[in-house]
């Protein structure tokens, strides 16, 4: 053993009776599926794994929604996961440079955004012009992540120069931000809007067609379960995914 | 205190957990250190973003870390040398920051200095707008670091009793006179290292800041967030700040330590 790994196995002697007991080290007899997924993906996926749960007796599914960045990081650095569905190809493009994707990437859907305000529209939005506007706080996702890639490919297919109040870090921060009225409007997905229900109001922009986040969906190279993840795949592929998709506002993908 | 009287006293056995310990504890900073790229370090840390939330980090956290002392010392005189009802229980809430998650606390805020939050109309009012902005940010930082500073200096002031203060008084000092020439000087030291601390929670305040404040590039992106958001899309600068902050940190125990062996 090197001293390098003796050095690493420390920390981990002294960790392992503590995941033992809660619970990470024990492996049941019933095969799992982990599924990591981007945030936006959250309800419908989780309907999606009930689903496949029912229709695969003894299988549990296993989500983990976070960021796609944060996904791919975790993957990268080996993580156990068996499918990945990202919420743009960029972040899938990482994993396939890296020999990591098994099957896939196929798109599976597509999102565009849309402007979130309060209930009852007190700033009046009515188009992506109005949000220049110089009394609007508006909130954004920052450029660095998937959701603010999009708002600054918008701002330039528009031709607008957007002055953001803050630019957060996820489209859950940016909804949250116009939920408890700090900000005017922000812009989100279109689903994201959906999911929020009636805490925010959803306005639709001409625009938004020309700026379409596509999301695709693979299976992890080296995963236990390859024929579980590939069946997930199909689910979401087939009718019933694109039905639970479309009812929470996600596009038909771009094939 | 000599090294030789502990180790007479102490059971050999305690030295293998202790060590564990701080293997466990130094290990994540050497692994930290191994994944810094230093060819382009110092590219990293100076790009345009950085030197605008390092600046931000340290101008935020110097100001929140007045505003704790100037709130904070007569805080701990007024739990440690009076009695009121209530105070057992005043005591345990105002130190309740200490034990919040930070996103809470960041919540808490929102709904009392936010636009729709309880002073925030008033403060609308009066022109004042405290979401996005840096104010916003000192104000997060003051509430998590806080309880640092009080708790430190609480425990200096039992610690030291009322004895001095008492003779003073005896003597004809009056209570200013009393507060300023004996008992602060008595407590100089927890002073010194409770304003370290507070300094120290202010600087790495993340959670209350980016859940009130946002997050926008030189007026609330402090480092920690900074730090956040590079990670999504370039790794290798997220690991060269951290080490900024890192250093920093390191710099500050340094001086307290210093300071604290010169009282």
């Amino acid at each position: 053993m090197s001293v390098r790994r003796l050095w690493a196995a420390i920390p981990l002697a002294l960790l392992a009776p503590g995941l033992a007991a809660c619970g990470i080290a024990d492996q049941g007899d019933s095969p799992t599926l982990t599924v990591y997924a981007a945030a936006s993906l959250r309800s419908t996926f989780e309907q999606l794994g009930e689903e496949f749960e029912e229709a695969h007796d003894g299988v549990e599914v296993a989500l983990s929604f976070a960021g796609s960045s944060d996904l791919v990081a975790q993957v990268q650095q080996g993580a156990d996961a068996d499918v990945f569905a990202s919420a743009d190809t960029a972040n899938m493009d990482k994993l396939v440079a890296d020999d990591l994707v098994g099957e896939g990437p196929e798109l599976f859907a597509a999102n565009t955004m849309q402007i979130a305000v309060a209930p009852g529209n007190p700033a009046g939005i009515t188009s992506l012009a109005d949000l220049a506007g110089p009394s609007v706080k508006l909130v954004v996702c920052a450029p660095e992540v998937p959701c603010g890639a999009a708002t600054i490919r918008l701002e330039g297919a528009a031709g607008l120069d957007l002055s953001p109040v803050s630019e957060e870090q996820s489209v859950t921060d940016v909804l949250n931000k116009v939920v408890t009225g700090e900000a005017d409007a922000g812009l989100v997905y279109r689903t994201d809007v959906t999911v929020a229900g009636d805490t925010v109001e959803g306005i639709d922009f001409e625009e938004s067609a020309g700026v379409v986040n596509d999301y695709p969906i693979a299976t992890v190279a080296g995963s236990d379960a390859a024929g579980l993840a590939r069946q997930f795949m199909d689910l979401v592929l087939g009718a019933t995914g694109q039905r639970v998709l479309a009812e929470a506002g996600f596009a038909r993908p771009r094939r | 205190m000599s090294t030789r009287q502990h180790t007479a006293t102490l059971p050999a056995w305690a030295f293998v957990p202790a060590a564990l310990g701080a293997v466990f504890v130094l290990l994540p900073l050497v692994a930290m250190l191994s994944r810094v790229s230093w060819g382009d370090f110092w590219g990293l840390v100076t790009s345009e973003s950085s030197r605008a939330a390092f600046a931000l980090s340290m101008r935020t956290s110097v100001l929140s870390t007045l505003s704790c002392v100037v709130m904070g010392v007569p805080m701990a005189l007024v739990l440690a040398r009076t009695r009121f009802p209530g105070q057992g229980l005043l005591r345990s809430l105002v130190f309740l920051p200490l034990v919040l998650p930070p996103v809470v606390g960041g919540i808490a805020l929102l709904y009392t200095f936010g636009r729709r939050g309880l002073l925030g109309e008033s403060l609308e009012v009066l022109g004042l707008q405290i979401a996005f902005s840096t104010a916003a940010v000192v104000l997060a930082q003051t509430f998590v670091a806080l309880p640092f500073l009080v708790i430190s200096l609480e425990g200096a002031l039992r610690t030291a009793g009322e004895r001095y203060e008492v003779v003073a008084a005896t003597l004809g000092a009056r209570p200013s006179r009393v507060l300023f020439h004996v008992t602060l000087p008595l407590i100089l030291p927890a002073l010194g290292s409770g304003t370290v601390l507070a300094f120290a929670r202010a600087l790495g305040e993340f959670g209350a800041t980016i859940t009130f404040a946002g997050s926008l590039q030189g007026v609330t992106r402090t480092l920690p967030l900074e730090i956040y958001l590079q990670r999504e899309s370039d790794p290798d600068a997220a690991v060269a700040l951290s080490l900024v902050l890192v250093l920093v940190a390191v710099l500050v125990i340094g001086f307290s330590r210093r300071g604290r062996s010169m009282l």
